[in-house]
């Protein structure tokens, strides 16, 4: 039905109009919007907001090594890191330092990333929560390791498929460094000549190596 | 029901008796100006809530629904973050004037409530040019937006005012214009006659204006002049948000923000008043045995029917470009107007020789016709227009 004298358009505007204000009182499909605070929408799966640590079983687990190469690629250098002096082993069995102090202040993040790109450790994530309103605009938005430290548990719930394929490389980087082990405790049996203090270091290099490599092709992966 | 109908009247009557003779003229004004800032101040808040419910379902969303029940203490929380927030005067601003214009805003457009007969015998005060008298103080709008926009010295200020004064002076014209045919074919200035010229009725139905052709087309351009006049969408250049901010309320914040906003209300319910009295038979009632409704009651009816046209059209009517806006004033319905006063005085000169519905289609048609060709005139020049995303 198309009528054309002059203002036509004007007058079935009107009608558009008038059919939505009585629609959206009938037709509840009709409404754009949810009534956040009681009703949430489930997040995409690749949604960021802050990042978050990453632990094994507890926080004894975390998986930081205060490497603090997220502290240094970090655009808006919000991350704070002060290594321990205590050592912990880490999942392939090496001694690394442990973190004593892991803040982030979240008022200057800006989501980008990058933090959980570079670690080679696969321990700083992307969390999803986004109710992160405070009173004060200073202390409370500073997350301390305590607040960032989360379960494995909990990134495979907010980021399946990247926690799967973490787990994926972090098992294979495991099993390649305990090959490696046996096979050299079945050298250093075999020829039963004094032991070499280089093992270890050269050990660790390559670890290391095989982790930035497991990221670099999941970049390209994602 | 005649006392019902009376009751505001013989309210002020009976708190008059108390007062001594020499002030009782003093007392009335006092009274009125009460009841009137009480009514109309309501009024704003209640538009304002109803109003953004309003655009919300427009826009297929609940609209604010939070403060109190269904959202409707709304106004009341704005009122509260309004008053206490922080006014600030820009260092370079002109004090006085800065301190002034909102002031100037408000106060004329509560004096032109005075003459507005809300019920039977309930007009603040009789004027015999009642209409002239509100038209003038009317006016004074313009001078408060230009006072606003100069004084907070700001380019986006100024723009927003030159575009308000550009806009306001424009449709001045179209809207003093459409309401000549009602003041010739009731043969009076005065609002209260209007009104009483409307009472009578035919068939049982009202003998209002807009129920004959130059009526309807004088209410129909008397409404869009209005909405232009009170600056509100589709013809709220003057703040257009997107292209200058807020346009000459940029630099206001706090009371003085508030009281703009209110100013503009008012300025929109009065205008709306003076619509309903002119053609909406003021506060008759539509059909005869209605008759026994109050007429203060008739009155506030029709006028939230027209608060909620306002808002329809708010919610429909993308804003218009500049160019549009003056070109549409004074190409397209200054025109209409003046041939709706030749149309109303054919009504008037042939109401003697034809019967009433020859009489009715002939003036309608002349009219109509007159519109169609004037609108395929002025769309000549232009190809028609392709939407690449649209339809
Ligand atoms: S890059 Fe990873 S392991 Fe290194 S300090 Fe940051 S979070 Fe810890
Ligand atoms: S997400 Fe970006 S800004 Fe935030 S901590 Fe990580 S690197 Fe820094």
């Amino acid at each position: 039905m198309k009528f054309n004298f002059q203002g036509a358009g004007i007058v079935r505007g009107f009608v558009e109009t008038a059919r939505n204000f009585l629609g959206s009182y009938y037709d509840p499909e009709r409404l754009t919007t949810v009534e956040y605070p009681e009703r949430k929408l489930a997040l995409p799966e690749n949604v960021r907001t802050v990042p978050f640590l990453v632990y094994d079983h507890d926080m004894s687990g975390l998986r930081c090594t205060a490497c603090k190469i997220c502290e240094q690629e970090c655009p808006a250098a919000c991350i704070k890191i002060i290594k321990d002096t205590v050592k912990k082993s880490d999942y392939l069995g090496k001694s690394q330092f442990q973190p004593q102090v892991f803040d982030i202040d979240i008022a200057v993040c800006m989501s980008c990333g990058i933090c959980a790109e570079v670690c080679p450790f696969d321990s700083i994530k992307m969390d999803q929560v986004y109710e992160l309103a405070t009173q004060d605009r200073f202390a409370p938005l500073i997350l301390h390791k305590e607040q960032l430290g989360k379960s494995n548990a909990y990134f495979h719930a907010i980021h399946p498929t990247d926690a799967v394929e973490t787990d994926s490389l972090r098992d294979e980087a495991k099993r390649k460094a305990e090959t490696k082990a046996a096979a050299d405790a079945a050298a250093k049996a075999a020829a039963a000549v004094k032991p070499k203090p280089e093992i270890s270091t050269t050990a660790n290099s390559q670890s290391v190596g095989t982790s930035a490599t497991a990221n670099v092709e999941k970049a390209v992966a994602t | 029901m005649n006392s019902l109908d009376q009751i505001f009247v013989t309210l002020k009557q009976w708190l008059l008796s108390y007062v001594p003779t020499d002030f009782q003229p003093v007392g009335s004004a006092l009274l009125s100006i009460v009841a009137i800032i009480a009514v109309f101040g309501t009024a704003f808040a209640l538009t304002t809530i109803l109003e953004r419910k309003g655009l919300g379902r427009i826009q297929n969303r609940p609209g604010p629904n939070r403060v109190g029940p269904c959202g409707f203490l709304q106004p009341m929380a704005d009122a509260v973050k309004m008053l206490t927030k922080e006014d600030i005067v820009p260092y370079a601003a002109d004090k006085v004037l800065h301190y002034l214009a909102p002031i100037v805003l408000t106060v004329p457009i509560w004096l032109a409530f005075a003459v507005l007969p809300f019920g039977r015998n309930m007009s603040a005060i009789e004027l015999d040019a009642s209409i002239v008298f509100f038209f003038a103080v009317g006016s004074a709008s313009e001078l408060a937006v230009f006072m606003a926009g100069w004084s907070s010295h700001n380019k986006y200020s100024l723009i927003g005012a030159m575009r308000g004064i550009a806009q306001m002076i424009s449709y001045e014209v179209p809207l003093v214009l459409s309401t000549v045919p009602v003041l010739m074919l009731s043969g009076t200035l005065n609002l209260n006659e209007i009104v009483n010229a409307q009472s009578g009725f035919s068939f049982g139905v009202g003998q209002w204006n807009v129920f004959t052709p130059w009526g309807a087309a004088g209410f129909l351009l008397f409404m869009i002049a209005a909405t232009a006049e009170s600056n509100r969408a589709p013809f709220d250049l003057p703040e257009g948000e997107s292209e200058i901010i807020a346009g000459f309320l940029t630099e206001y914040s706090g009371f003085k923000y508030a009281l703009f906003f209110l100013g503009e209300y008012l300025g929109l319910f009065a205008v709306t008043g003076l619509a309903v009295t002119l053609f909406l038979g003021g506060w008759n009632a539509p059909l005869a045995f209605l008759n026994v409704v109050p007429s203060w009651l008739w009155f506030f009816a029709k006028f939230g029917a027209l608060i909620a046209v306002f808002i329809w059209a708010r919610g429909t009517v993308p804003r218009l470009r500049f160019d549009q806006l003056l070109n549409f004033a004074w190409k397209f319905i200054v025109p209409l107007t003046l041939v709706n006063i030749a149309v109303a005085g054919i009504w008037y000169f042939s109401s003697d020789h034809l019967a009433y519905a020859v009489r009715w289609l002939i003036c309608a048609g002349i009219f109509l016709g007159f519109y169609e060709l004037l609108g395929r005139f002025l769309s000549l020049k232009r190809a028609p227009r392709t939407y690449r995303y649209a339809e």
